[in-house]
């Protein structure tokens, strides 16, 4: 095979956002949270329209900060709804998510002709398109793709982000109580979580839709979760899984002529799958011999 | 206007038809929904509903048309396997329940996407009406849908109904259901096949993307209006038709507009009114009963102010000394300073007030109640005389008369509290 410029940029951009979507993944399954992403990640559309709708354009700091507001609003609303409501826990984020959605799709119908948006994109993203996308500066020199430069800028923010908190988010995921006593904010960095989580899912909403964003948040750490115990090695995992998820997944995608985002998501099932086979195995190859011991003491 | 009376006369029998349709698996959806909620697996059917789509995918496919046979079949196998996947993989890995549902469900909604593009790259799949699988399209539906979708709704209905009381007993007490001798592991199996069948009926009307909705949304207004399973289930049902049936017009009256989001707005609406307007539950009523609890406390707090001045030998207090009493709350006591005089508790005479009579009474009985409750705590409970005072500030505005008299008789009506203060009875100076 010849390289391909089109098909590295793709991957390149697709490695990206799953290292985002993955490091902050981690952290939302290591809290429970990972069904507040799929609400985060359906809610931040009416953001996003309406952001799109009023500024009349798709790049640009608008759509990130309506998002963003939506997301957090989001988190809010389910908050307030299983806190002060009193609804359980799981029907508030489904109340919640399919609410804002049905708004998206129906501000996304409305306007439909007046902006630049479907629900194919809502869907599963454009990432196919993005060597077509490029940022061409007065002189006309060609900076690059427009979408791999925002996938660069997230992953950096994203690093950062996780680099500065992770005493924090270490501390706040595995001993919420611990950390509440030695005076960290757990609030705080919950919110902030929830925020960089909302601004991720913007970000690489153009590349990959709003519901597969899903999968690269929660699958690839999923899977790291299953084969490591330590939060550094888990994290390192993700990002290899990002990496081969987006590697696999184009060609995947190129060879049956379909959707590279849709193609991501089934290659990061296939690794959880594995990953499952292979720990229940070892399970019932290892179980054996310790526990006797154990269960005869019992 | 005119589109309202043309479809809601149902001259129209295709009208008739979307409308039956959409009543049948709202009522289904409800039902199932209803069960899973309060199983508290409500995100179990957005799973399932993400899940089937690589199903409709397949059939379509493999019929190479839009057949509705086809594609039910599809969508109830693999909508069935995410289940048993979510099942097996939360039981057999250290991964928690929640983390599991989102993974089966965007994976799978992942492969549907993937398959759907596939379709859509060779041709006839937006032509034939594939992509209203994803956002519902009621309109659509035609005689051979009908019969289809209805039927099974109407199969999932009448399965329910007829095993009520076994689902009953296995999602309050399962353990209790084992014991009696049920098929536990069996009904629940049976459950969860109603439940995928009830997704795959909304799928063409509602959309795979948004059918949870119809799931998890009725039962939770429902919930804030009764404790009764039974009245939950009808109100979730009348919600998810009227909610349905309104989606259902708007996509009729406007065009290109998607059934699903419009039924989730309806229901979500229903929902966010129950959750704020509902009689015990709502928090409108939760805020009012809070706030006539906090007044009552604060009342209770002038007449006994000024009932212990009494004991003092002062027949009145000064109004600037009440509000020493109570810091940061000036307004609130001249509010209830004025109310208490109108309702003639108390007298004003210039700046200083004075119980009347039946103020009198009213003021004895608190502190008699805040006596007589540290009296029983230092008595029956042994605590020590100086720790009892807070406890009695909460449950002197609580305790009821029928209490009260309990309290007395068991104390042998004492006219000493633990700390040699006289408790006040009504027959006094």
């Amino acid at each position: 095979m010849t390289f391909d410029v089109n098909a590295f940029l793709i991957i390149l951009t697709g490695t990206l956002i799953a290292i985002s979507c993955g490091l902050l993944g981690s952290f939302l399954i290591l809290r429970n949270m990972a069904m507040i992403g799929d609400a985060i990640s359906h809610a931040v559309l009416p953001g996003i329209v309406l952001a799109f709708f009023f500024s009349g354009q798709r790049e640009g700091i608008a759509i990130i900060i309506g998002a963003g507001l939506l997301g957090i609003l989001a988190t809010i609303i389910i908050d307030y709804l299983s806190n002060k409501v009193k609804l359980q826990n799981d029907a508030s984020i489904g109340v919640t998510f399919t609410w804002l959605f049905a708004i998206g799709i129906i501000l996304i119908t409305v306007f439909a002709g007046q902006i630049d948006l479907d629900q194919d994109c809502v869907l599963y993203g454009e990432i196919a398109y993005i060597p077509l996308d490029l940022i061409v500066t007065e002189n006309n020199t060609i900076l690059g793709p427009r979408v791999l430069w925002i996938a660069v800028i997230n992953v950096i923010l994203v690093l950062l982000y996780v680099g500065f908190m992770y005493k924090e988010l270490k501390l706040t995921s595995f001993d919420r109580q611990f950390a509440q006593t030695i005076g960290f904010s757990t609030s705080f960095i919950n919110l902030s979580l929830m925020g960089m989580v909302s601004y991720t899912t913007v970000s690489s909403f153009e590349a990959v839709g709003a519901i597969l964003v899903l999968a690269l948040l929660v699958v690839p750490p999923a899977t790291a979760y299953l084969l490591t115990k330590k939060l550094k090695p888990m994290l390192l995992l993700t990002i290899l899984i990002g990496f081969l998820t987006s590697l696999i997944g184009y060609y995947l995608a190129y060879f049956i002529d379909g959707s590279i985002a849709g193609a991501m998501a089934s290659v990061s099932g296939l690794f959880l799958l594995v990953a499952i086979v292979y720990v229940t195995l070892q399970k019932r190859t290892s179980r054996k011999p310790i526990a006797m011991p154990t269960e005869l003491k019992a | 206007m005119e589109d309202f009376v043309y479809f809601f006369s149902f001259q129209d029998p295709n009208v008739a038809m979307v409308v039956a349709g959409i009543t049948l698996l709202s009522i289904s959806a409800a039902m199932v929904g209803t069960f899973t909620f309060l199983d508290k697996k409500a995100l179990l059917g957005d799973a399932i509903s993400h899940a089937v789509l690589p199903g409709v995918c397949l059939a379509f496919m493999f019929a190479g048309s839009k057949n509705p046979y086809w594609i039910v079949l599809g969508a109830f196998i693999t909508g069935a396997i995410s289940t048993y996947a979510i099942e097996w993989i939360s039981n057999s890995t250290k991964l928690k329940e929640d983390t599991v549902i989102a993974a089966v469900l965007s994976v799978f909604f992942g492969i549907g996407i993937l398959l759907l593009t596939q379709l859509q790259q060779t041709g006839d799949a937006a032509l034939s009406g594939l992509d209203h699988f994803l956002f519902g399209n009621a309109i659509s539906i035609v005689y051979e849908d009908l019969m289809v979708y209805g039927i099974l709704a109407l199969l999932v209905i009448i399965c329910i109904l007829v095993f009520y009381k076994e689902f009953k007993l296995i999602i309050f007490n399962p353990s209790f259901a084992e014991s009696v001798g049920l098929p536990v592991k069996r009904l629940k199996l049976l459950f969860n096949t109603l439940l995928v069948m009830a997704v795959v009926t909304g799928i063409q009307a509602i959309g795979v993307v948004l059918m949870a909705a119809l799931l998890i949304t009725p039962p939770a207004a429902a919930r804030f209006w009764s404790n009764r399973l039974h009245v939950i289930l009808m109100l979730a049902v009348l919600f998810a038709v009227l909610s349905g049936i309104a989606g259902a017009f708007i996509s009729f009256a406007v065009p290109h507009m998607p059934t699903g989001p419009w039924v989730v707005m309806a229901i979500s609406f229903i929902a966010f009114a129950s959750f704020f307007f509902a009689g015990k539950k709502g928090i409108l009523s939760k805020w009012y009963n809070q706030r006539n609890y906090q007044q009552k406390i604060h009342r209770d707090h002038i007449l006994k102010s000024l009932f212990q001045a009494l004991e003092k030998n002062s027949k009145t207090l000064e109004k600037d000394e009440i509000m020493e009493y109570f810091p940061g709350k000036e307004k609130l006591t001249r509010t209830y300073i004025s109310k208490l005089e109108q309702e003639n508790k108390i007298e004003l005479e210039g700046e200083k007030l004075k119980l009347t009579p039946s103020g009198l009474v009213e003021a004895k009985r608190v502190v008699r109640l805040h006596r007589l409750w540290e009296l029983y705590l230092a008595q029956y409970l042994n605590l020590a005389p100086d720790h009892v005072h807070d406890m009695a500030e909460k449950m002197e505005h609580l305790l009821t008369p029928e209490l009260e008299a309990k309290l007395d008789a068991s104390l042998d009506y004492p006219t000493q509290d633990p700390h040699h203060s006289k408790i006040p009875r009504d027959n006094d100076l």
